[in-house]
């Protein structure tokens, strides 16, 4: 198990170095970052100057190579946009996209899994044949659209939710939170069900399906011959079972929801990470951009092998078959 | 002091702030962008010296006419010696930690302004020495004699010298320091608001400078000024039209005319300093995107008029621009000193003369070339290019559009990669020699032309260009900036498109006047009852 789990942690090395080089690779084509540190009006000799002291003359290779040293020292840089430390500037902005991801992740579960189960209970009910359809809509739309249509209609025809940002946060033992404030939750409502809408859909028909086939499964049939309660039945034994697949799914979606989260940030404001990585993308500041990919990376990385782990500790056939 | 006293005056401060709270005017403004460092040195970029201007100060100011006005400095000339500059502070002004401001601070700023990291160096080139002859007299003295070296001073803010080097913050950063410095989060200005809050890309609170030295000058009704960078347009529309935000810049184009229909809302328009131009890459010697092997068709002045006169400016404003633009066919707004109307007069699109050009020059079946587009830089950038596309296959020229962010845009004009490119410009001292020293001037030759990617190089304008840095006479002066728009007009290796124009859209109970650098003073706003 052991020796498992180290070839994992060798893997997830690899993954990381392989990221880190590909975004390397991908700096070359999105601009001159000395034209944002220098401005439109900077002479061409000042330019140069400045290419040789950042060490962009030099071969991508070595670039990377140098960067790859200073990161294992623990040196992100510094923003060439804010002109602070990456890490601490993405530290600071983790708690509003964590804060997001993770409420959009209860919503999408707690929904997802209630609508789930009712459509497949009744199974051929007109609500039900209604939510399956609006979910098709929904999963078909583009995240932004989502977004807007919600501002339009909560935020200018009906006035009841804000249209942007985080609200009023709180400073718990150096987290952001907004989560402790009603202008702070109500903030929160919209980017969540955004950010959560494709997740519960998918959940929603993930659910279906499996409480779909457990109930064509002999032993709900035997149960029901026995005289078991349908609510029993239903709730005790068939979604008990139904949820274990649902887990693993919705465990390795959270990285994707914090990933992701870079469109309903920039509609809502949201000051997050993603927002942060948009405009660090527009003003080219290179060592940011490196250490979100490398972080977001890192992230999928950790709840893979976390996964993985979950998995040995789960399976005991795992624990044998590894030498 | 007693306790009763005490509880006296604590009472009496009470009611004062209960008055102040019954007074407040809160102003909550959003823009496209968050300023990106308060150090107001760093960068170069309008959307970093609006903010600052709330809460610091320059030595000279530009009203929305286009005057300079005077701020920290009461006075200015030239001295007897042409090339000192001299200026008269204005007395009894505190920064906001309390220490008095004095011709010290305007001999550390101006220094540090002009310090290797600081991008706002370009616009100290001429500035040879700076020092203080008193407590109020500050003394220029510019390479060569400079007449326009006021108008540089615009957006170069005045920090204290003692507050700065307390804070670290001496110099400007540079882009491989390893720490942040005192002035990157906080401020310490003489300006009419004092910083309370700042968080990043979310919102920035600025307070009434309780000692401020303009008040009774200026009206000082807005009290308190939020400041929210909101990206998204869409939601930056919506959070106006919920009363989220009482006033809101950069608003897309599409929905001026919506936002003009609603009752409760106020649309201020004017034009901007900025004009977007057509280049064409007139000195390689042959295009990289054309199908014309061994010579260049840009290098011949028909084929460039003809591309004039392929592209209807009128139709750009009516369908692209929706009304907002004021077509021009001179790379410089009304207001920049060399402005002529004659100049800026444009000619009709003449397919069939502009045919005739092309069968003139050689190329009576036109020719294919690739036009280079930002997609997020200037108003409706992309759509623009795409409709001068059509309008260059009207007469055969054959144009492929490929459009990118600016950030790669920009690259490439520095690089002088391209064959034919969107670009624009603006005027930041409303003269002439800025737009020539970057755009026209030849690539290289005394540091100026860097963002002159036609390669256009003529070695009598370039020294009719320099002449102007050190010309004292201003008729005379005047009369070179006239002779130098003859050639570039005439030679058209620019083919001016229009002037951008600026909406401010606010509440009906303020009233924001336009300013062509998309500034705002928001001492100066009022509300209207």
């Amino acid at each position: 198990m052991l020796v498992h789990l180290l070839r994992r942690l060798g893997q997830s090395v690899l993954v990381l170095l392989a990221v880190s080089f590909i975004s390397f690779m991908v700096f070359r084509h999105i601009g001159d970052p000395t034209i944002s540190l220098l401005g439109e009006d900077a002479t061409l000799e000042e330019r140069e100057a400045l290419t040789e002291e950042l060490g962009f003359n030099k071969s991508v290779p070595l670039q990377y190579l140098h960067y790859v040293g200073k990161v294992l020292q623990g040196d992100l840089g510094i923003s060439y946009r804010l002109k602070r430390p990456v890490a601490d500037i993405i530290f600071e902005r983790l708690p509003a996209t964590l804060e997001l991801a993770l409420t959009a992740a209860f919503f999408a579960l707690a929904i997802g899994i209630v609508l789930g189960v009712y459509t497949a209970l009744r199974k051929d009910g007109f609500l039900s044949r209604a939510i399956m359809t609006v979910s098709l809509v929904g999963v078909s739309l583009p995240t932004f659209l989502i977004g807007i249509g919600l501002i339009y209609l909560f935020a200018v025809e009906l006035r009841w939710l804000p249209s942007f940002g985080r609200g009023e946060t709180v400073n718990i033992g150096g987290w952001e939170t907004g989560l402790l404030t009603s202008s702070g939750l109500a903030a929160l409502i919209m980017p969540a069900i955004t950010l959560g809408f494709y997740n519960m859909t998918l959940i929603m028909r993930l659910v279906r399906a499996e409480m779909l086939e457990v109930l064509r499964s002999d032993y709900i049939r035997f149960g029901r011959a026995r005289g078991l309660k349908e609510r029993d039945l239903y709730f005790g034994h068939a979604l008990r079972n139904t949820l274990i697949p649902v887990i693993t799914i919705a465990g390795l979606q959270i990285g994707s929801l914090i990933a992701f989260a870079i469109v309903t940030e920039t509609v809502f404001q949201w000051p997050g990470v993603g927002l942060l990585f948009i405009s660090s993308i527009q003003g080219v500041d290179v060592p940011l951009i490196a250490a979100y990919l490398m972080f977001i990376a890192l992230l999928y990385v950790v709840i893979n092998l976390f996964v993985d782990f979950l998995y040995v500790l789960v399976d005991p056939r795992l624990r044998r078959a590894t030498p | 002091m007693t306790l009763k006293t005490l509880g006296t005056a604590l009472l009496a401060a009470g009611l004062l702030t209960s008055v102040g709270l019954a007074q407040a005017e809160t102003v909550r403004w959003a823009r496209s962008a968050d300023v990106t460092t308060l150090d107001p040195h760093v960068f170069n970029t309008g959307t970093n010296f609006v903010l600052m201007h709330q809460m610091y100060e320059t030595l000279v100011n530009r009203s929305a006419d286009g005057k300079l006005v005077p701020t920290l400095a009461l006075s200015w000339k030239m001295t007897s010696d042409p090339t000192v500059w001299e200026f008269k502070l204005r007395p009894n002004v505190k920064f906001h930690d309390g220490t008095p401001f004095t011709a010290k601070d305007v001999v550390f700023s101006l220094n540090r302004a002009k310090g290797p990291n600081a991008q706002v160096k370009s616009l100290l080139a001429s500035m040879e020495e700076v020092k203080a002859l008193d407590d109020l007299t500050v003394q220029v003295k510019t390479k060569g004699p400079n007449l326009i070296f006021p108008d540089n001073l615009t957006n170069l803010f005045i920090m204290s010298e003692k507050w700065s080097k307390a804070n670290g913050a001496a110099d400007t950063q540079d882009a491989a320091s390893k720490t942040e410095n005192g002035a990157t989060r906080a401020e310490n200005g003489t300006g009419p608001y004092v910083l309370a809050s700042r968080e990043v890309d979310s919102k920035t609170v600025m307070k009434l400078n309780p000692n401020y030295w303009g008040k009774g000058q200026a009206p000082l009704q807005v009290t308190e000024l939020v400041f929210l960078p909101i990206k998204s347009p869409a939601t930056r529309v919506a959070a106006l039209l919920s009363g989220e935000v009482d006033f809101a810049q950069d608003i897309p184009a599409q929905d001026v005319a919506r936002l003009k229909q609603d009752s409760k809302l106020r649309i201020n328009e004017g034009p901007e300093n900025r004009s977007i131009f057509l280049a064409m890459n007139v000195s390689v010697p042959e295009l990289k995107s054309s199908n014309v092997k061994g010579k260049n068709p840009f290098a011949d002045l028909k084929v460039r008029q003809a591309v004039e006169l392929a592209i209807d400016r009128d139709a750009i404003k009516r369908s692209v621009m929706r009304g907002l633009s004021i077509p021009t066919g001179m790379m410089a707004p009304s207001f920049v000193n060399g402005y002529d109307k004659a100049m800026a007069a444009y000619p009709k699109a003449d397919v069939a003369k502009s045919k005739a050009l092309l069968a003139e020059a050689g190329y009576p079946n036109g020719f294919t070339v690739t036009l280079h587009s930002p997609n997020d830089r200037y108003v409706n950038d992309e759509a623009i290019s795409t409709a001068v596309a059509g309008f260059l296959g009207r007469v055969g020229i054959k144009t492929e559009v490929s459009s990118r962010p600016i950030a790669q845009h920009s690259v490439a004009i520095v690089k002088a990669e391209s064959d034919f490119y969107l670009y624009g410009w603006g005027v930041p001292t409303y003269d002439s020699a800025y737009i020539f020293d970057f755009l026209v001037a030849s690539r290289g030759k005394e540091g100026r032309g860097a963002q002159n990617a036609t390669g256009y190089s003529n070695a009598e304008l370039d020294n009719k260009i320099i002449s102007l840095s050190s010309e004292s006479d201003k008729a005379k002066r005047d009369a070179t900036i006239k002779d130098i728009w003859q050639t570039v007009n005439k030679e058209r290796f620019y083919i001016p498109l229009h002037d951008q124009v600026i909406h401010f859209a606010s509440v009906k109970k303020i009233n924001v006047p336009v300013h062509p650098d998309n500034a705002i003073h928001f001492k100066d706003v009022k509300f209207v009852k």
